[in-house]
Parts: structure tokens; sequence; C-alpha cells
């Protein structure tokens, strides 16, 4: 056995230098038409070489150490500690989730205007993280081209207030029921196809919306994008310092404050804010009716729930249609917070950012999606010297999530009658 | 005439593009017919075949040597070396574990594993996109001197020849060898295989390391004929040969090879006749038409599911 681990470490540890050491110890320059080949820093080499016997150790007393990492949920109090009473959870969750709500209305106004508008972005990824899990975590279609229908929520607004000054409240509904419908007329012929063929399709939708959006110059500006997209508007009063269209008035004439920049921006955080709890109240309402137990029936085993009579495609279809719903709605937030969109908002990485917020909050748990998403947005800002390893890092964690949890940090729990045991 | 011309040169592209997408599309065939799970990774481990290759090349020339079939074979022996060791430390690390769990797992995992290698190259080499030395110039030239000509570059015959070696030799081992017929045990029937006393561990890794090897092989060729690699160009190609296994029949050798010329021609009579910027949409849009109409490809048997 030991010989054979010794082989087996030598072996890995061989693999390791090969495939790390060509592609990190020599850095390839441009210099004028021709490349040259520069040596890495000592650093670097010493970072393989240490790699290498890390992994070498590890794969000799590979054993013992998994053996020993084995015992550690021992040590850890919440283990084995007995699952909370429904009830009593339930009851935790809501008032967790009250608290939550009240803390992020009161909290923009102590905050600085840079942090309300990263908060603003953790919502529109909330909202984004919502809509993706009743497709891929209650209904178990991945979907990776989910980016598509937000780039359709965002041109939507986009093209409807350059051409026609359309604002944003009306909008709003239209970018989503036309995502919605986007959503509708893509899935009605692909989700006959099996889990990982849907994937693809979904993916070359994805790329083919963004290639049409960039190619199609005369209508979307092509790479170049659209910009002056307007602010959403309260009641007719506009948040600028001067008012645009004529017959608004404008919100610090109308209240008798001095004009400030914060304005808008608090503005827009809470229109973020209670688009997001309506998507998450929302999507709450229908996983308890009979269309969301459908589509965890779905997930769990297509043929019995066939069986049971109901209709795969109409199921798949509502689920597919309601996930693109959401993610024009975030789409319309994100193009009035951003003012300006271009293609280069939507390509693939930012599905697999969105899925990967799924995953790792756990799939269908909508707690878990949540705190999954705020950490995903807000980690990369706090640790900006390490912000070019951000994508490094992420895929790791995607790979290590499927690995070690599969389920996500906060599995989802589905709410089940307990029976008492009589005594 | 002219227009004949014409269409040959875009026959001869199209061609040229394909068979190296039938390289790749190998790779994702083979894993997708043993175990299978969409390897998303995959288009990552010829961007760094193509990498690796870049590296070897000047690192030859910055040695001096310039004997042009001593560099290549150097190169691509280089690349392979290491796109393979990636292959199988890549199933090792993100895919033994989570092999026979829910389906989206392994491919969750996949994304992942293609979003950390292709942000592992970008770190380590920079995300502009480097040149690739034209190491083979010229071709023959065909038409009137004053018209159209129609061209075929030596590099394009290169990638010719090339290709129907790799696939006659891949052909010759899964049909001959031992390795071979134990991976198409394996794929007929993994528990059976297993009970047979074939380590099927082994055969699965076996093939993650000849998926990459020709997919190193293509990274070279593909490397030499476009002239410039960066970090991010694995990703399309590697849709694209996901695309080539599907509507070829996915699982199924010749299907790959079959589904990688037409998708090469398909491109290539877009960019030649309609405009270059929607050649992806087009091979996009035709992958979903045949997942619609003949989901298991043109060559590909239908599966039967078993409750």
């Amino acid at each position: 056995m030991a010989a054979h681990n010794l082989k087996h470490a030598l072996f890995c540890a061989i693999i390791t230098l090969v495939i790390s050491y060509p592609i990190l110890g020599f850095n390839l320059e441009s210099e004028g038409t021709s490349i040259i080949l520069e040596g890495a820093g000592a650093t670097t080499i010493l970072g393989v070489l240490l790699a290498a016997v890390i992994v070498f150790l590890f794969q000799l007393f590979r054993d013992s150490v998994m053996g020993s990492l084995r015992q550690l949920p021992a040590i850890n109090p919440l283990a084995n500690r007995k699952p909370m009473e429904q009830s009593k959870r339930l009851r935790l969750e809501s008032t967790l989730l009250t608290l939550m709500i009240i803390g992020a209305l009161i909290w923009p106004f102590l905050a600085s205007r840079g942090a309300v508008d990263l908060a603003t972005l953790v919502l529109i990824y909330i909202m984004l993280a919502l809509g993706l899990n009743v497709v891929v975590g209650l209904a178990g279609l991945l979907d990776l081209g989910y980016v598509a229908f937000y780039a359709v929520g965002a041109y939507t607004f986009a093209l409807l207030s350059q051409y026609y000054g359309v604002s944003f409240w009306f909008a709003l509904p239209i970018g989503a029921l036309l995502a919605a419908l986007f959503g509708l007329v893509l899935g009605f012929p692909v989700l006959r196809l099996r889990g990982d063929y849907l994937a693809i399709v979904t993916l070359g939708f994805g790329e083919i919306i963004r290639i049409l959006l960039n190619n199609m110059t005369s209508l979307t500006g092509g790479p170049n994008g659209i910009g002056g997209i307007p602010d959403p508007t309260l009641f007719g009063m506009e948040f600028g310092r001067r008012v645009k269209e004529e017959g608004n008035t404008s919100f610090h004439e109308t209240f008798g404050i001095a004009y400030s920049g914060e304005h808008k921006v608090i503005f827009l955080y809470l229109i973020a804010l209670v688009l997001a709890v309506i998507t998450a109240v929302a999507i709450r309402r229908l996983m308890r009716m009979p269309v969301g137990r459908a589509w965890e029936a779905l997930r769990e085993d297509e043929i019995a729930a066939k069986s049971l009579g109901l209709s795969r495609t109409a199921v798949k279809l509502s689920a597919f249609t309601i996930g693109a719903f959401f993610a024009g709605f975030a789409g319309t937030v994100f193009a009035s917070k951003q003012g300006f969109i271009s293609p280069e908002s939507f390509v693939f990485l930012e599905s697999a950012i969105i899925l990967a917020i799924v995953v790792l909050g756990g799939m269908g748990s909508q707690m878990g999606v949540i705190l999954a998403a705020i950490a995903v947005t807000i980690l990369p800002e706090l640790a900006r010297e390490f912000s070019e390893y951000r994508m490094l890092i992420f895929g790791a964690a995607m790979v290590l999530m499927m690995v070690w949890r599969p389920q996500g940090l906060m599995p989802m729990r589905r709410i089940h009658i307990e029976l008492k045991r009589q005594e | 005439m002219q227009d004949l011309l014409y269409f040959i040169q875009q026959l001869i592209n199209g061609l040229t593009i394909g068979s190296t997408y039938a390289l790749i599309a190998i790779g994702y065939t083979m894993v997708y017919g043993i175990i299978g799970m969409i390897n998303f990774a995959h288009g990552e481990i010829y961007m760094i075949g193509a990498y690796t290759s870049l590296i070897a090349i000047t690192g030859l020339a910055a040695l001096g040597i310039a004997w042009l079939p001593l560099v290549l074979i150097v190169a691509l022996i280089c690349a392979m070396i290491v796109s393979s060791s990636m292959g199988w430390a890549v199933e090792r690390v993100a895919y033994r574990p989570v092999r026979g769990k829910h389906r989206l797992i392994p491919l969750i995992s996949a994304i992942g594993m293609s979003i950390f290698l292709q942000n592992y190259v970008h770190l380590a080499q920079g995300s502009r996109n480097i040149g690739f030395p034209a190491l083979i110039e010229g071709g023959f030239q065909f038409g009137a001197e004053d018209s159209f000509q129609t061209s075929v570059s030596y590099i394009q015959i290169m990638i010719f020849a090339t290709t129907l070696v790799c696939m006659t030799v891949l052909s010759l081992f899964i049909s001959r060898s031992r390795i071979g017929r134990a991976c198409r045990a394996v794929s007929q029937d993994l528990g059976m295989a297993n009970l047979l006393g074939i380590d099927t561990n082994r055969i699965i890794s076996a093939t993650f390391v000849i998926g990459a090897a020709l997919a190193a092989v293509a990274g070279l060729l593909l490397g030499m004929y476009y002239g410039s690699i960066d970090p991010l160009f694995g990703f399309i190609a590697g849709l694209k040969a996901f695309t080539a296994a599907v509507l070829g029949g996915i699982g199924s050798i010749p299907g790959a090879m079959l589904g990688g010329l037409i998708l090469g021609v398909a491109e290539s009579m877009t960019s030649g006749y309609l405009s270059g910027e929607y050649k992806d949409v087009v091979s996009f849009a035709l992958l979903i038409l045949i997942l619609l109409f003949k989901p298991t490809g043109l060559l590909g048997k239908p599966e039967v599911e078993k409750i």
C-alpha cells in the first residue's frame, strides 16, 4: 500500500509541475513584431515547486489526512444538533427577513453614495438570482443564457426611451413582459430537450442575442451601446438639477430642499429594493402554489411527474417564463441605474456569475440565494487588491462547492408536515 | 467561373476550420459517450495547448533552433503533454468526485473549471492577444492571374494532413488496441464493464487524456492558422466543437468528424456570402435546429430511457 501511495504521489506531483510550470514559469512578451520568452520571477517558480511538494505530501498521506478531516464535524457543535422545529424555523426566518428589509430601508440614509450605488447593484443581482433560482433551483432546468433575458429587459427600456421617450415606469412592465415573451418563445421548442442539451441551447441563444445586439448597429448602436437612458421619476418629479421633460417638476424644488446628487441614488436604491422584495415575495408564493410544487416534482423525477398527469411542457414553460420575467425586471433597473448599456454587460460570464450565486446559496433556497448574491457582489469590492484573482477564485469556488457541498451553503428545506409521536 | 472559384475557396476554408473543430469535438464526444457529461473545460484545454505550443516555439527560437520540422514536432509534443496532463488533472479534481451525482452537478463543476482555467492563463500570460509566428508561408494559387484566385496555403494542407493522420490513428486505436476495446465496452455499459474486470476509472482518465491530446493538436494548428491567441479563444472554439459533436451525434466518433466538417463549411459560407459577424449566429442556430429536429444528431443512436 505504501509503495503504491508513493508511486501515485510522485505521479501527481509530476503532473502538477507539468501543468503549472510551462504556463506560469514562462511569460510570452510581445516585442515589436516578434515575441520573446521571459522567465518568471523566483517567487512564482518557488510557488510552483511548493505546490508540487504539497500535492506530493497530500497524496502520500492522503488516507490519514482524509481520515482526520472526517472526524472534524464532530468538533463542530452545530453539526449534530437537532433540526429546528418547522414552525419555529419559519417564524425565525420571517422575523429575520422583516428585520433585513427594515434595515435595508433605513440604511441608505446613513451610508455613503458609493455604498448605496453598490447596494443597488446587489439588489439587481438578488432579483436576477431569485429569477434564475426558479429555473435552475426549483424546476431543475439549467439555463446558461439567462443573461439574454436581462439584456432584453435593459434594451427594451433603452430603445423605448430613445425612440419613443417612454419613461421608466412604463418600460418596467413592458421590459419584463417582453423578456417573458422571449422566454416563452425560446422555451416552447427547446424545453423538450434533456438537461445538458438545454444548457447548451440556452447558452447558444444567449450568445445569439449578444451578437445581434452587437451587430444591429443602426438600431442598437452596436458595441457603442445606448446612452442617455432617463432616470426614473417619482410622480412626475425628476431628480436632476434641471427638469428635462415638459410638464415635470424637479424633486428638490417641490420639497424646497437643496439639490443633491444623492437623492437620485437613494431613490433608485429604494426602487430596486421594492422590486427585489416583490420578486422574493412573488416567488415565495409561487413556490407554495400547485405550479411551484409541480416544478419541484418535475425536477425530482420527470417520468413520475408525467405519470401523475403533469404536463411537462406547461410546467417547464411556466418556470422558464417566470424566470425570464424577473430577469427583464432586473434589466430595466440596471439600464436606469447605469444610464448607458452596451452588449459588453451581457456576456456569458454574467450568466455564469448568476448561476454561481444560485449554486453557492443553495439551489432552491431563497434565503441562501439572497445571502450569496450579497456575498458575491460585495466581497470583490472589499478585497480590491485581489480583484484580478476574483474570477479565478470564483471558478475554483464553483468546483469546490460542487465537490463538497453540492446542496449549497443554505440548502433548501421543503415545507412539510411533521407528525408528532403519540405518547 | 469566378463564382465557382470563390465557392471553392470558401469550401476549402470551411474544411480547414471544420477539420480542427472535428479534432476538438472528439474530446467532447468521447467523454460524453462514456460518462454522459459535457466537459465544459475542454475548450480551455485546447487553449492551453495553443499557449504551450507557442511557448515551446518561442523557446526553441531563443535557443537558436530553426529547423521547421523539429520545431513543429517539439511544439506538438510539448502541447500534447501539457494538455493531456491538464485533462487528467481536471478529471481527477473536478469530475471524478461528482461522478454519478445529479446531472447538473458535474456540469456546474465543469463550468467552474472552465472559468478557473481561463483566468489561470489570463493571470499567467496576460489578457491581450499574442501573435503566433507564421512558420509556414505561401501556398498554391489556381485561376487566371487577373481575376479571383483560389488559394490553398501550405498551412491549410498541413491542417488537413495532420487531422487525417490523427483521425486514422484514433480510429485504429479505438478499434484495435486493448484500451480502445475497453473504451468501447465502458461506453456501452459502465457497470458491466466494471464487473468484467475493466478498470473503469482508468479508462475514463484515458478518454480525457486522448481528448486533451487531440485538442492540443488543434490548438497548435489553429494558432498557426489564425496567427494570434488569447486566453478567451478556447471558449468559443469549444462551443463550436461541442456543436459539431452534437451535430454529428454525440458519442459517435465518425459523427464528430462529419459534424466538424459540416459546421466549418456552413460557417465559411456564411462569412463568404453574408457577413463574417453572423457566422457564430449561424452555427448556434444550426445547433438549435439540429437539436429540435434530430436530437440524436446525424450519426447518433437514439437513446432509450430505462426506468
